[in-house]
């Protein structure tokens, strides 16, 4: 079978999914429609007379246990429906992926170079026009798919991920109502996924782009009854939006001096040698790169339009792992990795890459230090995680960002399936207050969690580790890199190891600080969840294996395949002159093992905090209340957008609009008004005293001539005789007389 | 002595005429009215009998037949109407009605 010339056919796929569920699912729908879905283990809301589904009440209390292999007699949780809801979303993911595999096998054992371009039909064809080089070109976009082995590393990632986290899924949603909603989403998210990543084109690319946000807005918002899940969606919503008008003016930028969208094309023009690297000025080459960059940081949550990603934990955890830690927020990144070429040429527009993924880096990493919520320390860790992508993006380390987001989509889903394992288990509690010594009692999520958490703190063997290591290393040794950036990434894994531990130790180990109302429902999950725990925990500490570091060799032969793998799509002249320069072999092991130690001591301090001494976190708080304050509320950030664009330009705006809508817009109205009323009284003038004056006159005119006539109708019948008489002796007299 | 001829007929029946007329229009009561437009009537009777016989033709007596059924006719209908009007208005008296105006 030629999967090659049918990648066209992998989004289908879950659009199949998604149409079929979002169309016709909700006829088939057991529930009643009024019954919005509930969050998982979250006590439901009662209405007094309102008999919900039998588990509530067979439970003390009304509370709800959350669990995939205890009994539950739910009417419709082992429904046929839902059996086949069960085998069609993740089915159709698992055809996409299984036919993902084997178009990427082709491809791998392609000859000649590793692109295959795959054009449906003309989407949008518009005029030709002189591009700014003086070039004739005429914007073109096609319904085309391009599979080339950065887009291979993407189509594995979202398909592969995303049918574990969809198995997943069958488990944690199985007593939520609005099921064919959520799976409906979920595959229309994968379709929209996949189209963004097989995209030829940037126009392709950008409708994918929005789907997968549009995706996310739904599914952040699944539990719309909450206001706080409306309110998270809608800001994740028009956050997005700020970065989108980015991209769509970078996009536009292209179209206008390249006088394409198309990538390869895009790239041929930049490596053709018609545009030189702007080293010297910030030109438009710049400009465009920069505008691009403006859409990755909204998609990808970095420094200023980050705000949106932590709030997103409203939704359901399964969709915090797969659209906010694995899929949906990398899109930036491979945006940036896919528009290489560009970037390669605009080092100013690098650093800036460089300097934002590093600061956000460091700046998430410090808020994950103290959040109490198991889901925003993961929020704040993904966006941590994501600055380090925009790091070795930055530093035109593009494999490398490629390659960490590899590994990460792997730890980060494991890490957040496993909370919602935890949170599963703690029927809806997610304040890591609330928890500690579950070890024993949920085993399985503990130990894959663990695994998670060790890839992600950076520990020799496993994915983070490498992935990570090699960020540190670009950052230190690429001509585009620094000490500072290198300094702000070891402080940043530092504290990543560190918030990851402490996370560890408060939700698994220590003393118990279980509610007792709770502690007795606690329960491991069901073999539909912790089967994907398990997989991804095993992926966690494979998948760096395929990037191990250049000093690492095996019989004399440097395996690093990933690096190898991704080459063709990040091959450019200018990127020759920017290979790594000449760095002993002895500083690169100094600064692996520095990395490790940094590590391991903040692996250590979290274990001495909150295992051995947990009152020294709490006397720490106390002396340092001013700066846990600013932490634990972020920073203040949301504060100060609330107050500067919400408040100020938001609600500012709306007075400056409101004066105009009074004085404008209503005195036009009230113009126009007062002059509709003036010419009709005008009107009204002329009607009565011309017109009806005309009229009237008439009448009268003839009423004064009827007068006299009138005086002769007596009504006496013996006057009328006597005229009757008189007229006939007129004729008479007439006739005698003549 | 003369012999009764037409011209005495004639007279007769102009007397009748005027005194029918002048009766109509002064006489306030309507049964008096009516019955002054019975001597009309007759005067016209008595007019047309005599031509009749003058010019010895039946069309003449034949019409006063004519006349006299109707003035039977006119008499029932007018009466109806007077005891009509005197129910709602309570008089027989011409001068008391005016409804004929506009």
């Amino acid at each position: 079978m030629n999967f090659l010339d049918n990648i066209w056919l992998i989004p289908l796929f879950p659009l199949f999914g998604a149409a079929l569920m979002l169309l016709v699912g909700r006829k088939l729908d057991p529930q009643p429609v009024s019954e919005v879905a509930i969050a998982p283990g979250v006590e439901p809301i009662f209405e007094p007379g309102h008999e919900q589904s039998g588990s509530f009440h067979s439970h003390g209390g009304g509370f709800h246990t959350h669990s995939g292999d205890s009994a539950h007699d739910h009417g419709h949780g082992h429904s046929p429906l839902k059996f086949l809801i069960n085998l069609i979303c993740p089915g159709m993911i698992l055809l996409a992926f299984i036919f993902s595999a084997g178009a990427v096998w082709q491809l791998a054992h392609l000859q000649g170079e590793r692109i295959h371009e795959v054009v449906k039909f003309s989407w949008l064809a518009g005029l030709p026009f002189h591009t700014a080089t003086g070039q004739m070109a005429s914007f073109h976009a096609d319904w085309g798919f391009l599979l080339d082995p950065l887009s291979s590393v993407m189509i594995l990632v979202v398909t592969g991920i995303g049918f574990l986290i969809h198995v997943y899924s069958t488990g944690y949603m199985a007593h939520d109502n609005g099921y064919y909603r959520f799976f409906g989403y979920l595959n229309l998210f994968v379709f929209f996924m996949l189209m963004l990543v097989l995209a030829n084109n940037y126009a392709l690319l950008f409708v994918g782009w929005e789907g997968v946000g549009l995706c996310s807005y739904l599914l952040i918002g699944f539990y719309f009854h909450k206001k706080s899940a409306g309110d998270a969606g809608k800001k994740a919503f028009i956050v997005n939006r700020i970065g989108d008008a980015g991209f769509i003016l970078g996009m536009l930028l292209m179209l206008s001096v390249l006088g394409t969208i198309k990538f390869t094309d895009v790239n041929l023009i930049l490596r053709s040698g018609l545009f030189t690297p702007e080293v010297a000025s910030f030109g438009v080459l710049s400009t465009m790169a920069l505008l691009l960059f403006v859409g990755a940081t909204g998609k990808s949550a970095q420094f200023p339009l980050y705000v949106w990603l932590p709030d997103a934990m409203e939704g359901p955890t399964p969709v915090s792992a797969l659209i906010h830690a694995a899929t949906m927020v990398t899109a930036g990144v491979y945006m940036v990795a896919r528009s290489a070429a560009l970037f390669q040429l605009t080092p100013h527009t690098l650093t800036i890459v460089a300097m934002v993924g590093a600061f956000t880096a460091i700046f998430a990493a410090t808020i994950a230090l103290v959040q109490n919520d198991i889901k925003r320390v993961l929020a704040y860790s993904t966006v941590s995680q994501l600055g380090y992508m925009f790091l070795a993006l930055g530093v035109g380390a593009y494999w490398v960002a490629i390659f960490h987001l590899f590994t990460h989509a792997f730890f980060k889903a494991l890490l957040f399936l496993g909370s919602g394992s935890v949170i599963h288990a703690m029927s809806g509690e997610q304040d890591m207050r609330h928890m500690g010594s579950l070890k024993n009692k949920i085993p399985v999520t503990h130990w894959t969690m663990f695994v998670g958490s060790v890839a992600i703190a950076g520990i020799p063997g496993l994915a983070g580790f490498f992935s990570k290591d090699e960020i540190l290393w670009q950052a230190y040794s690429s001509p585009q890199g620094s000490q500072v950036l290198y300094v702000v990434g070891l402080i940043t894994a530092g504290l990543t190891a560190f918030y990851m531990w402490r996370l560890m130790n408060m939700t698994f180990y220590g003393n118990s600080r279980v509610k007792p109302e709770v502690a007795s429902h606690i329960h491991e999950s069901g073999p539909a969840m912790t089967v994907p725990l398990v997989v991804l925990a095993i992926g966690s500490v494979l998948a760096g294996w395929l990037g191990t570091p250049k000093l690492w060799t095996w019989f004399g032969e440097n395996w690093r395949s990933f690096e190898a793998w991704l080459e063709p799509s990040f091959r450019s002249a200018a990127m020759e002159a920017a290979k790594e320069g000449e760095h002993s072999a002895s500083l690169e092991w100094t600064l692996m093992a520095v990395s490790v130690a940094i590590a391991v001591i903040g692996i250590s301090i979290a274990r001495y905090f909150y295992h051995h001494k947990p009152h020294i976190p709490d006397s720490m708080e106390q002396a340092l209340k001013p700066l846990h304050g600013i932490l634990l509320n972020k920073w203040y950030v949301d504060e100060l957008y609330d107050f500067l664009f919400v408040d100020g330009l938001c609600k500012g705006g709306g007075r400056l609009l409101g004066s105009f809508d009074r004085n404008v817009v209503d005195g036009g109205v009230n113009g126009a008004g007062w002059l509709t009323r003036f010419s009709s009284k005008v009107s009204m003038f002329w009607d009565e005293w011309v017109v009806d004056g005309t009229v009237r006159l008439t009448s009268f005119t003839v009423k004064l001539l009827a007068y006299p006539v009138c005086m002769l109708q007596t009504g006496g019948v013996q006057v009328y005789a006597f005229f009757v008489v008189v007229g006939a002796l007129a004729f008479l007299g007439y006739f005698v007389a003549r | 002595m003369h012999p009764i001829s037409t011209v005495h007929y004639l007279v007769l029946s102009a007397a009748l005429l005027l005194i029918g007329t002048v009766g109509v229009l002064t006489r306030r009561n309507v049964v008096i009215i009516l019955m002054s437009i019975e001597l009309i009537l007759n005067a016209v009777n008595i007019n047309l009998v005599a031509f009749s016989h003058s010019w010895h033709g039946p069309q003449g007596q034949i019409f006063a037949i004519f006349v006299i059924t109707d003035a039977v006719a006119e008499a029932a209908v007018g009466l109806g109407i007077l005891i009509a009007l005197f129910r709602n208005k309570e008089t027989v008296l011409a001068d008391e009605i005016d409804l004929l105006k506009w």
